[in-house]
């Protein structure tokens, strides 16, 4: 099954009571962060502190998603080094503007993964694009590593180098959303949307959401649990939507056991584009639990 | 010697006292105490100028036992302002059986020290005080009671109160008392009311003083002796918090809703059910979250009980629930809804949680949300030691309202800090696991065996299951398991459970 990412909730790599038990929250991914949310002093025992907790403690099904320092800093090398030590998921690049960026990590990550003999490849990778420039080469970037399972978008720099800044409706930030997106699909990756901040305001989230369904995202960043339970019931099929699933997929199964090449459904032809959303849909029924998996195969 | 729940509770404190063999093992009939009563002739004054004044016509002497209730919480100014005084009138030896204390009480240490305060029980210490008498400040130890064991204890004699010391919001010349109309309201004098029931003397202590009758009062004049103002009962703030707060804390929030999710699927949540909920975060934010779920269901609850708070108000105010029976009011809103609304009851302590009445309404529960400190895999509670095995916590109706529920529900982190909250066996049992039916943690539930009924109502409700076991477990390999704190042998506590048996003694620390 194609893995989750409805939410990729933010945990400051510096504080131990939040990395101890991120997962009980049930975002899909957990991602600690060593870059912006840890001052300068603090960069070395965050650093300690993921690399034990990722070798330590067991979040179970989570993807563990670690923010380097980017390789311009002091730290993003070692930061390579020790989550890639500690096992890490998916390391995630920050301020990626080119494809170059992601292919100097890439290196590090394979020089690591050398040294310790880990599978080569293991170690995945996800680009957070911040600005213009690394929006217009989305694509490129998208498609830079074997790595890569996903690009992101960084609204809050993005938004300062377009000399604007974050709007309600979020117009301001459509253009680099399909770009991304749009990229994302063309790489075969996934697309993951910027947090949203006012943590307070559950009907400018829910709004968001909703719009980045529409346009295509996998899933969102969050920055409080809070937020958590409204991407995922946001991203949860309608019962209606579930049935209507059903109905396809049981059709293109008895098409394919009767070795019939035309999918039908109450006499209208069904699509493999409409197939393969219908098996989204009941995917996504599954993890949000609201619907058993392979139930479509019992009559 | 143990008692059925395996605390080894030593001969020396055995005293005559019973040990604790079940939560309705000790169950036969009772008689209860009676007051002396002085009778007030007609055109007799009952207001006197000091408190000192009070105190020397009541007639204490050394080895009384005087009275307080805490419903000014951490703003009372009453309790300090009298044993200050009686230590000046050279008064000794005296037993302080006050309903509960608090930081704020912290001078009563230099009291124990000078003999004027030899023997306490309460329901909750904490602060200076407790930390000292953790230490083994006092020569006998301290008799930990709960709300409705406190009530028991007074109407059985075993508290014998001679002189009560009752502070009141306001009050008139002849002592009808109220905490609900003042400067500083508390609202509710549940706990006080016993004491006026069955104390010898009853002094009423208030900064306002109104025209009679002071009616509705929450003590009657027929109960009083003496009335004395003071310029301040308390610190209003301290006294009563505006409003109770919904939390905005991710954890607290999470546990709310992993166990209203199971008072919803528990079968108890229907239409006329009964709750209480405490003040904690997550115990508040359940009530929000019922809330939701009465209305999206379209039922309505029949009273709630306990410590009432803003938001257990304005669901009075909402239809959402029929009746509040209030021993305690948590915040203004409640203190001031008791005289606002009808159907906001005030009850006293013995109705409250007394397991020795023909039927408190504790009985009528069906659902109690309650906190702990730890919680030990036969589901034993402590909430009155801390992690260092220092006294910082007050039994309250905890054991009370867990006996009589249907359902009992304990809402507590996983770990507090680097602290495991389930354990092998806690510090100090308050109330014994063979009444708590489902904890609730962060990380998910896990139901007392007994219950087979819920195990099978909860297999398809998606909250992570867990034995006991398995959350002790999970914890540890989090944080650890700490060190066992080390005890000497001296008693500086004893934790009777409500019906007067001795469930647990607390040591000093080394």
């Amino acid at each position: 099954m194609e893995r989750l990412r409805r939410t990729m909730m933010f945990v400051p790599g510096s504080n131990p009571g939040m990395v101890k038990d991120a997962y009980i929250y049930g975002s899909d991914s957990i991602m600690f962060d060593l870059e912006d949310a840890v001052a300068l002093t603090e960069k070395d025992s965050a650093r300690f502190l993921v690399y034990n907790a990722i070798k330590t403690l067991d979040y179970g099904d989570k993807e563990i998603v670690v923010r380097i320092n980017g390789l311009d800093t002091p730290y993003g090398r070692d930061d390579i080094e020790a989550v890639v030590r500690a096992g890490v998921d998916v390391i995630r690049l920050p301020k990626t503007e080119a494809r170059e960026d992601v292919i100097a990590v890439d290196e590090v990550i394979e020089e690591v993964e050398r040294k310790i003999g880990r599978e080569i490849g293991s170690t995945k990778m996800m680009a957070a694009i911040e600005s213009p420039l690394g929006v217009l080469n989305a694509y490129s970037i998208a498609t830079a590593s074997k790595r890569l399972i996903g690009i992101a978008l960084g609204a809050e720099d993005y938004v300062t180098n377009m000399k604007t800044k974050r709007y309600p409706d979020g117009l301001e930030l459509l253009g680099a959303r399909s770009q991304i997106v749009m990229a994302a699909r063309a790489a075969g990756i996934y697309a993951i949307d910027t947090v949203y901040t006012d943590v307070d305001n559950e009907e400018g989230f829910r709004k968001e959401v909703e719009l980045i369904k529409q346009l295509g995202f996998d899933g969102k960043s969050v920055i409080n649990p809070r937020q958590i339970p409204l991407v995922h019931e946001i991203y949860t099929p309608t019962q209606d939507e579930i049935q209507k699933a059903i109905k396809v997929v049981r059709a293109a199964r008895e098409a394919e056991e009767k070795g019939l090449g035309v999918i039908s459904l109450n006499g209208k032809m069904i699509d493999k584009p409409i197939v393969e959303r219908a098996e989204r849909i009941l995917q996504l029924a599954v993890a949000s639990g609201v619907y058993k998996e392979g139930m479509e195969n019992e009559k | 010697m143990k008692n059925s729940i395996g605390r080894e509770i030593p001969e020396s404190v055995i005293n005559g006292l019973e040990l604790y063999q079940g939560p309705f093992a000790k169950n036969g009939e009772v008689k209860k105490a009676a007051p002396k009563v002085k009778p007030a002739k007609p055109g007799e004054s009952k207001l006197v100028s000091s408190i000192e004044e009070a105190i020397v016509k009541c007639g204490l002497r050394d080895g009384m036992t005087i009275s307080f209730h805490h419903h000014f919480r951490e703003g009372d100014y009453i309790l300090n302002m009298v044993v200050d005084a009686i230590a000046k009138l050279g008064i000794k030896n005296l037993t302080l059986a006050s309903s509960s204390l608090g930081s704020v009480h912290s001078p009563l240490v230099k009291h124990i020290k000078n003999g004027v305060i030899t023997k306490i029980t309460t329901s909750g210490l904490r602060g200076a005080l407790a930390e000292e008498i953790s230490r083994g400040l006092m020569n006998e130890p301290v008799i930990i009671r709960s709300h409705g064991g406190r009530a028991r204890a007074i109407e059985a004699g075993d508290i014998k109160i001679d002189l009560a010391f009752l502070g009141a919001s306001s009050s008139d010349e002849y002592g009808n008392a109220s905490g609900a109309r003042g400067k500083a309201i508390c609202g509710s004098l549940g706990y006080a009311r016993v004491d006026a029931d069955y104390a010898d003397k009853v002094v009423i202590i208030t900064d306002t003083l109104v025209d009679f009758p002071n009616v509705p009062a929450s003590i009657p004049q027929t109960k009083v002796d003496y009335v004395v103002r003071v310029d301040e009962i308390g610190n209003p703030s301290g006294i009563a918090s505006g409003a109770t707060r919904f939390t905005k804390n991710p954890k607290e929030l999470l546990i709310a809703e992993y166990a209203s999710r199971v008072i919803i699927e528990s079968g108890y949540f229907k239409d006329g059910f009964s709750f209480q909920t405490g003040s904690g975060g997550s115990a508040l934010a359940v009530s929000r979250f019922l809330r939701n779920e009465m209305i999206k269901q379209g039922i309505t609850a029949s009273f709630a009980l306990g410590g009432i708070t803003k938001p257990m108000v304005e669901m009075l105010e909402e239809g959402l629930i029929k009746n509040l029976f209030d021993v305690q009011s948590f915040d203004l809103v409640a203190a001031d809804s008791i005289s606002r609304n009808e159907r906001h009851h005030e009850i006293d302590a013995s109705f409250y949680a007394n397991p020795h009445n023909r039927g408190c309404i504790a009985n009528n529960l069906d659902v109690v949300i309650l906190s702990a400190l730890e919680i030990d895999t036969d589901f034993n509670i402590n909430v009155m030691t801390g992690s260092d095995g220092v006294m910082r916590g007050a039994s309250g109706g905890h054991c009370d309202t867990a006996a009589g529920a249907k359902l009992t529900v304990i809402v507590a982190p996983l770990i507090r800090g680097r602290i495991p909250t389930v354990v092998d066996s806690v510090n100090t049992v308050i109330t014994p696991g063979e009444t708590i039916d489902v904890l609730v943690t962060d990380h998910g539930i896990a139901v007392n065996p007994r219950r087979t009924d819920l195990i099978e109502r909860f297999m398809n409700v998606s909250i992570p299951v867990y034995t006991i076991e398995q959350l002790k477990e999970r914890a540890e390999s989090i944080v650890g398991k700490p060190d066992p704190i080390e005890y000497e042998d001296q008693v500086v506590g004893i934790v009777e459970y409500r019906d007067g048996t001795i469930i647990d003694v607390v040591r000093k620390v080394k």
